[in-house]
């Protein structure tokens, strides 16, 4: 690891030279993985060479990086179609680990590691950790579920990269996780933000004070959607710093952390090529607007993918980042395609929902969506927790809290959503992804 | 003059059944006994307003169910001839500027009527009937009633 001193702040780097490589240098050595990998797939992947044939492209095509606008998307579908290990590129005695992601909406997905992968892996957590200042002497709390689920085993092997302490407690029994987060002396917890909040929560019934009777000083959220105002409040109630975390198992696992700018997450660039799209059309979009993301691996052996829809809306930012590094960033995800609800014909995210829940101090961050079709009409309905201190003994009061909700949902989706106060502990605590739309819309 | 004034504890409860079964067993075992209570309803929630001997542990005993609990300083007053009195009292408070958010009444075992009200200025009401001649229950008052 390597220090510098920038300004007045010291900044640590995992790999300096790779990490504040001017960016045209960063995108020659993309264009050459670039090329080398469209041959390695063709080669190596009958599915990759069936696809390209398809599409008329040839690997000789594929000089610059605009070329890659010339290739097919891969699709999570195609993953399911080519259970297990159809689109693997390598012989089975290559593999080292297996991760199988869950079958709720299909097949399940599998994804298979060369001991290559699993490095490249740590290694893209390794310098994701060290842009938020998590290295030796800190003791890392893996919250996340181990086993055939990517987070868990993926920040644990990025820590032990950077020579922090694992503590692999995986996701649940919070009495434990608070009872040993105070005796080992756990500075950064890892886990999804919903279940810090329900540990933060379980913790404020105990009388543990987070600043007081804790070392814990970062959080690394992810998972699911969050927001920049839950980030405030997670940070307010517990004098953490919240950072976000970003991957999918296709991809390996979690991968990205945002650095201590709090101003998106840095995509190594020698690992991946990021691109925005336009999910409609598939058209790439200018840097700066928002779009799907679509990521193509350079490095990966077992399972490289090109043009992957990794189905999750944000923004591309390339400017030079305050941290010093200058592979580009993808700002906050603001949801799913998928998650994306149409009401009335304007689209809704829940993402967009929260952040303008958590501006209302006098609501709680539990909430549930209810969408209905009512006479031809879609309606959404949003259930919130009160908070105890808003409680009033005033009907008029509850009555006028609910309208100032309403408004201010309305001034955000253009959408006249009914909003219903509910008593604390209603809306289901969830320890995995949060689940906050119930649709009964009969379609 | 604090003491002229009786802790009233406010629940939000939405309307499920069950919850008034909760509460009566939650004070049962804190030996919390009820003297007044109402209900407010609106819509698809409600506010359950009431004045019990121990508020403080009521509150905590609330709270500790998972109730959204309040505690709200209100005025009691003994009537003999509650509506009558209630129109005098509200007449007398208004000249002030004093308004009542809402009033309730109760009942006690030995048949003396009691009304509850809350006001937008307690220092100003309690002054105000004190002139009058009104006199106000204090929370030793509402332990023996
Ligand atoms: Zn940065």
């Amino acid at each position: 690891m390597t220090k510098y001193l920038l300004c007045d702040n010291m900044i640590e780097y995992w790999n300096p030279q790779i990490e504040r490589m001017p960016l045209d240098e960063l995108e020659q050595i993309q264009e050459e993985r670039l090329r080398h990998l469209v041959d390695y797939v063709y080669t190596h992947s009958p599915f990759y060479k069936k696809r390209f044939d398809e599409a008329g492209v040839k690997p000789e095509d594929i000089r610059t990086l605009e070329d890659l606008q010339k290739l097919p998307f891969t699709y999570k579908q195609d993953l399911r179609d080519n259970y297990p290990k159809g689109m693997f590129c390598v012989p089975d005695t290559q593999l080292v680990r297996y991760h199988v992601s869950s079958g709720t909406t299909g097949k399940p997905t599998v994804v298979g590691y060369t001991k290559n992968d699993i490095h490249e892996w740590a290694k893209s957590l390794g310098r994701a950790l060290t842009s938020i200042g998590v290295g030796r002497g800190d003791v890392l709390q893996v919250s996340y579920g181990y086993g055939l689920f990517t987070g868990g085993l993926g920040l644990h092997y990025g820590a032990e990269e950077v020579g922090s302490t694992v503590l692999p407690i995986s996701v649940g029994n919070t009495d434990k996780q608070l009872e040993l987060m105070q005796d080992l002396g756990t500075t950064t917890l890892a886990c999804t933000p919903s279940y810090f909040l329900y540990m933060a929560e379980e913790a404020k019934d105990k009388g543990i004070d987070f600043q007081e009777d804790t070392g814990l000083k970062t959080g690394i959220f992810g998972a699911e959607p969050w927001t920049e105002e839950m980030r405030k409040r997670m940070e307010d109630a517990t004098g953490i710093k919240a950072y976000d975390v970003f991957g999918t198992s296709e991809l390996s696992g979690p991968l990205f952390t945002e650095c201590t700018c709090q101003d998106g997450i840095h995509i190594w660039g020698d690992q991946f090529i990021v691109e925005i799209i336009d999910p409609e059309t598939g058209d790439t979009l200018p840097e700066g607007e928002r779009g799907e993301l679509v990521i193509t691996t350079l490095k990966k052996e077992a399972l490289p993918l090109i043009r992957y829809r990794i189905g999750d809306c944000t923004i591309l930012n390339k400017q030079p980042c305050e941290c010093g590094r200058t592979h580009p960033r993808i700002m906050r995800v603001t949801g799913r395609v998928d998650d994306m609800l149409i009401i009335r014909g304007i689209n809704v995210f829940p993402g967009q929902v929260e952040s303008v829940l958590m501006k209302i101090p006098e609501v709680e961050e539990h909430f549930m969506i209810h969408v209905d079709r009512i006479n031809e009409m879609d309606t959404m309905k949003i259930q919130i927790e009160m908070n105890d201190e808003a409680f009033s003994d005033k009907v008029n009061d509850i009555i006028s809290l609910e309208k100032k909700v309403a408004s201010a949902l309305k001034s955000v989706l253009n959408l006249s959503v009914g909003v219903e106060l509910v008593e604390h502990g209603t809306i289901p605590r969830s320890i995995g992804k949060s689940k906050k739309i119930i649709d009964n819309r009969k379609l | 003059m604090d003491e002229k004034f009786i802790k009233q504890i406010s629940l939000f409860a939405e309307n499920k059944p069950g919850h008034l079964a909760n509460i009566a067993s939650s004070f049962k075992e804190a030996s919390v006994n009820i003297r007044a209570f109402t209900i407010a309803e609106a819509g698809d929630f409600g506010i359950i307003r009431m004045v019990v001997d121990k508020p403080e542990k009521a509150h905590r005993v609330l709270h500790d169910a998972g109730f959204t609990v309040s505690e709200t300083d209100v005025l009691g007053i003994q009537m003999e001839d509650v509506p009558g009195q209630l129109a005098t009292i509200a007449e007398v408070l208004g000249k002030k500027g004093v308004n009542i958010d809402y009033a309730y009444a109760f009942v006690t075992k030995t048949e003396k009527a009691f009304l509850i009200i809350r006001v937008n200025d307690l220092k100003t009401a309690v002054e105000t009937l004190y002139e009058q001649g009104i006199s106000l229950l204090d929370m030793g008052d509402v332990q023996s009633i």
